[in-house]
């Protein structure tokens, strides 16, 4: 058996482990600078990843564990999300209080949830992986032990998780039962025949509705923004990064990679899904005041536009969802590390505390409105090329198919609707109400080379999107696509 | 390098240098962006002025792939025929004039002359533009400048809504034209949105008469939101009236010309049949502009609300050109899209400068102004009387030609046009000259100071590009005709466009009697 295809994973939690110990000997007033080194680390780690010594494609543990294109495009965004946060987390050190090394720790440890999610190529390890990230994160969640919200916030995720996580092993097992495996591979191969098993069926929904807790998809989604509000705000990055992506890379590597077929014939489901989840999240961000909250909000819309790319269920669908989901995390990450710079120096997260920001710190103002620009999909940012791709591969199989243009003209007015609120941001950033406070927001170095690295790459991603295309069509290759409406129609 | 690029990429470099000197150098960024405007004006001159007249055919073009995945193939393509050279000429003219103005800019001058560079370099973009991608990424560029600029640097109290109103009435509009673009992508099967490669493709494999008439919808009221089509045009005048002068010079100028240009470039020429399904709804709605806006501009004592709605009456001109499918109705439609960026952008100049005197711009409270400022009254009338459609100024040549080449396919509408246009329109606009210039003095207004020498500079430009157009609007002509043959040309037999797509323009297109071809 081929181990060293396991390398990413190993030393990412040697680094876990080397900082939790490290504490022990660190003088609590150098624990930033723990923070740098463990950043330093992830960034030595993303090299390699995507460098040419990063494991070559192949399986192993009784193929549970794949390297692909598919994976390697993931991990190297969970790692760059990794090294953002904890980078945030230096610059949000403050209001933690105690216990920065273990935050540092805990979101390796969730990175190698997401590392080992990119790779699951059985119902077993995708459990597995879900586990560990959504343990962390009870604790990421809650890490400001002296704010309610914060606590609410751990507690929402902890029993909602819980329930999800249950769907989610009930339903394995249900498919354990009528497949004799877990393996995604063999479930491919006997797709044809488990298609008319009822049992198989409510199986995979129940494992859908885990999933759809993850990506915080409707009907699954409720827990999004209180979790969003309440988490410190390098947390909610992650989660609203890593924890999604992992999710996604699961739906695809299940739905599109394993079952194609029933995903066909149940593309009815998820454009109801896809339909609601866009107005469910877009309608409920409009009277957000909490920058957090609208985070949340918008992180459900975006789950939303991301699911288009499953109810196209061609090629070209994958490598839109691929691609939007790598301008989002530059997206987010760069609006969460504006969130977290400017933390200890306004008062409240209202949107209205970012007033005067313009003046503040014209920086960070330009950056967070790219970032917005680039959520609400305007050119020249990333996330306009996404949801182009997004539509034109549902645009793509359409004819014939009444419910898909209704489902495009959701879309539509879910984004006009979120023009309205991300705007609201930016409002707020350069005109909205008289700040008192004027002075100056010092930005670290770090925090100015991260944003720098992600505002960069939107623009190259917004402006030569060439590049991350053609990749993320290569990492989609390996999967078994079916052109999903035109086989239900059969 | 002779390719358009050149006109796209100096304001970019512009807003790059811009960006790089610090904030509080005034003078040099000032300095810096009028150096910047005038290079990119003196390259659209120069490019203008080198273009073949009478040429069918692309000059200055250039052609770079730029993403090639799988099905997907986007192209960066540009190039000047005559439907766009004359509007990157007013582009380079009005964007400086819009630079000029702009001196009264206090606050964040930095970021006013970036984004007042980007919206510059985005409209130069989506007119040079051949591949719709890209056509519409620029296009899009100004959105977000338009929206800090009204908050930011606008004027009254509603300027809040104002920029909430008018971003998402126009993205409403751009993106059901997005999907409509994205929808003939799949449609058309040529795998590119390069209108050359599609013209081609679609010569061999016509799009099929049920798909044009559902596309052509999406992509023509999708752009024409942009545009101001009645009945989506109230976020014109609002928009307009809250917007800093150099803003409402660009958007009522340059870039609501963008939604024309799209129409005339993509929508008519390679969907014939949906056109001629669809152009006599735009013709009635155009009729809309033309009786609703000239009244409600009868009606308006805010001088920017005026010109706002007058302008939206003379989008109307621009649509019926359109509808008209006819060469001297297209030939029409261009020019009033060239003579109108210039007026529009000297009105709100105009109306900018006033408002830094009087402090208002409610016009009955003024009165007299014309012996206190005599340069500026001059311009005043001129720019308003070429609005009514004065002979001598290029808006008369452009919309007595659409005139002319509406007349045999849509005379009723004609008659209105010319009823409206240019009675409502002209009562509207000389009674605000009245109110303005004439009569007694107000004490209030004892302080007005005309235009200093320097200042006069924008304003003596534009009118004399607007003279010159209309006393030889051949200038134009001579360069628009060929294009606006090959527009019309699919329209002259629209059952079999793609067997005959080089027929001779005639002046007679049937667009009466095209709803019974393309029934079957």
């Amino acid at each position: 058996m081929n181990y060293s295809l396991i390398t990413l994973e190993v030393l990412a939690v040697l680094m876990g482990l080397i900082v939790l110990l490290a504490d022990l000997w660190v003088s609590p007033t150098a624990r930033k600078a723990l923070g740098l080194g463990l950043a330093a680390a992830l960034g030595c780690l993303l090299a390699f990843a995507v460098g040419s010594l990063a494991p070559q494609s192949g399986s192993a543990f009784a193929d549970m564990f794949v390297v692909d294109d598919l994976a390697r495009y993931f991990k190297g965004f969970f790692l760059f999300a990794a090294l953002a946060v904890v980078l945030m987390a230096v610059d949000y050190a403050p209001k933690f209080g105690a216990g920065l090394s273990e935050f540092f720790a805990l979101t390796v440890f969730a990175l190698v949830g997401m590392l080992f999610a990119a790779s699951a190529n059985d119902l077993v390890l995708l459990f597995v992986s879900l586990e560990l990230i959504t343990v962390t994160f009870f604790v990421l969640n809650s890490f400001q032990r002296t704010q309610l919200a914060s606590l609410e916030a751990g507690v929402k995720y902890l029993i909602l998780g819980g329930v999800s996580s249950a769907f989610m092993v009930f339903g394995i097992a249900l498919i354990f039962g009528t497949a004799n495996s877990t393996n995604l591979a063999v479930l491919a191969a006997k797709q044809k025949e488990l298609a008319h098993s009822a049992l198989f069926l409510i199986g995979l929904l129940f494992v859908l509705v885990g999933l759809g807790f993850k990506i915080a998809a409707v009907p699954f989604q409720m827990w999004a923004p209180d979790v969003y509000q309440g988490s410190p705000a390098p947390a909610t990055a992650f989660l609203a990064v890593g924890s999604k992506a992992a999710g996604f890379v699961l739906l695809i590597r299940l739905l599109v990679g394993a079952v194609p077929q029933i995903t066909a014939e149940w593309h009815r489901l998820f454009v109801v899904m896809s339909g609601a989840t866009i107005l469910f999240g877009s309608l409920c961000a409009i009277p957000q005041r909490n920058l957090k909250r609208l985070m949340g909000y918008s992180s459900i819309a975006n789950a939303g536009y991301l699911l288009l790319g499953i109810v196209a269920g061609s090629a070209a669908g994958s490598t839109a969802m691929l691609y939007y989901l790598g301008g989002y995390t530059l997206t987010v990450l760069t609006a969460f590390t504006v969130i977290s710079a400017i933390a200890n120096h306004v008062e409240s997260e209202d949107t209205s505390a970012l007033s005067g920001l313009g003046q503040r710190s014209p920086f960070l103002a330009a950056c967070l409105t790219m970032a917005i620009v680039s959520l609400a999909g305007i050119p020249p940012m990333a996330g306009f090329f996404g949801k182009l791709l997004l539509f034109k591969s549902v645009l793509d199989v359409a004819p014939g198919h009444p419910e898909l243009y209704a489902l495009i003209a959701v879309a539509v007015v879910g984004v006009v609707i979120s023009l309205y609120y991300y705007f609201s941001v930016i409002r707020a950033i350069y005109w909205g109400g008289q700040s008192a406070n004027l002075s100056i927001i010092p930005v670290a170095l770090s925090t100015r080379i991260v944003l720098v690295a992600c505002v960069a790459g939107m623009l190259v991603l917004g402006i030569f999107p060439q590049g991350l295309v053609k990749i993320a069509d290569h990492a989609v290759a390996g999967l078994s696509h079916t052109v999903a409406p035109a086989k239900a129609a059969h | 390098m002779d390719s358009l690029t050149s006109v796209i990429l100096t304001p970019v470099f512009t807003a790059v240098l811009l960006l790089l000197i610090p904030g509080n150098f005034r003078v040099v960024l000032r300095l810096a962006a009028i150096l910047g405007s005038a290079c990119t004006a003196w390259t659209a001159v120069s490019f203008f002025s080198r273009f073949h007249a009478g040429q069918e055919g692309l000059q200055f073009e250039s052609l770079v792939p730029w993403v090639t995945v799988g099905p997907l193939n986007l192209a960066y393509h540009v190039g000047a025929d005559g439907l766009n050279i004359g509007l990157i000429l007013v582009t380079g003219l009005v964007g400086f004039a819009a630079v000029l103005v702009s001196w009264n800019i206090e606050r964040h001058v930095k970021l006013f002359y970036v984004l007042l560079m980007s919206m510059i370099a985005g409209a130069m973009g989506a007119f040079a533009s051949l591949d719709l991608f890209f056509f519409y990424f620029f296009n899009e560029l100004a959105l977000v400048p338009t929206f800090i600029m009204i908050g930011v640097w606008g004027r009254g109290e509603d300027r809040n809504w104002a920029a909430f109103k008018i971003t998402l009435y126009l993205t409403l509009g751009a993106l059901t034209a997005l999907v409509g673009l994205v929808a003939f992508y799949v449609a058309a099967g040529a795998n590119s949105l390069d209108v050359i490669v599609l013209k081609a493709h679609l010569a061999a494999h016509p799009l099929s008469v049920s798909a044009q008439t559902w596309i052509f919808p999406l992509v023509v009221f999708g752009f024409a939101t942009l545009v101001g089509l009645f009945p989506f045009h109230s976020w014109a005048p609002v928009g307009y009236a809250a917007a800093p002068t150099a803003t409402a010079m660009m958007h009522a100028g340059i870039l609501k010309k963008a939604g024309l240009y799209a129409i005339l470039r993509m929508a008519v020429p390679l969907m014939p049949d949906g056109a001629h399904r669809w152009l006599p709804v735009v013709a009635v709605l155009a009729v809309g502009n033309l009786l609703h806006c000239a009244w409600v501009a009868l009606r308006q004592k805010d001088m920017n609300l005026l010109i706002g709605n007058s302008s939206l009456a003379h989008m109307g001109f621009a649509f019926l050109g359109i509808a008209s499918l006819t060469v001297i109705g297209v030939t029409g439609t261009v020019l009033v899209m060239v003579a109108h960026a210039l007026l529009a952008g000297l009105s709100f100049a105009l109306s900018g400068y006033l408002e830094t005197q009087t402090g208002t711009l409610d016009m009955t409270r003024m009165g007299g102004l014309l012996r206190k400022m005599p340069f500026y009254g001059t311009a005043l009338v001129m720019g308003f009387m070429a609005s009514c459609g004065l002979p001598g100024f290029a808006n008369f040549a452009g919309e007595a030609t659409v005139l002319f080449g509406s007349w045999k396919s849509l005379p009723w509408l004609v008659i209105i046009a010319a009823w409206s246009g240019l009675i409502i329109g002209a009562v509207a606009m000389l009674r605000a000259l009245r109110a303005v210039l004439q009569g007694p003095e107000k004490p209030e207004f004892s302080r007005v100071a005309d235009l200093g020498y320097w200042r006069r500079l924008p304003f003596v430009l534009l009118l004399s590009a607007m003279v010159l157009f209309g006393v030889a609007p051949g200038i134009l002509t001579s360069r628009i005709e060929p294009a606006a043959k090959a527009v019309v040309a699919a329209h002259l037999t629209p059952s079999q466009a793609g067997q005959a797509p080089a027929v001779p323009a005639a002046h007679a297109a049937p667009a009466a009697s095209a709803p019974g071809h393309s029934g079957h």
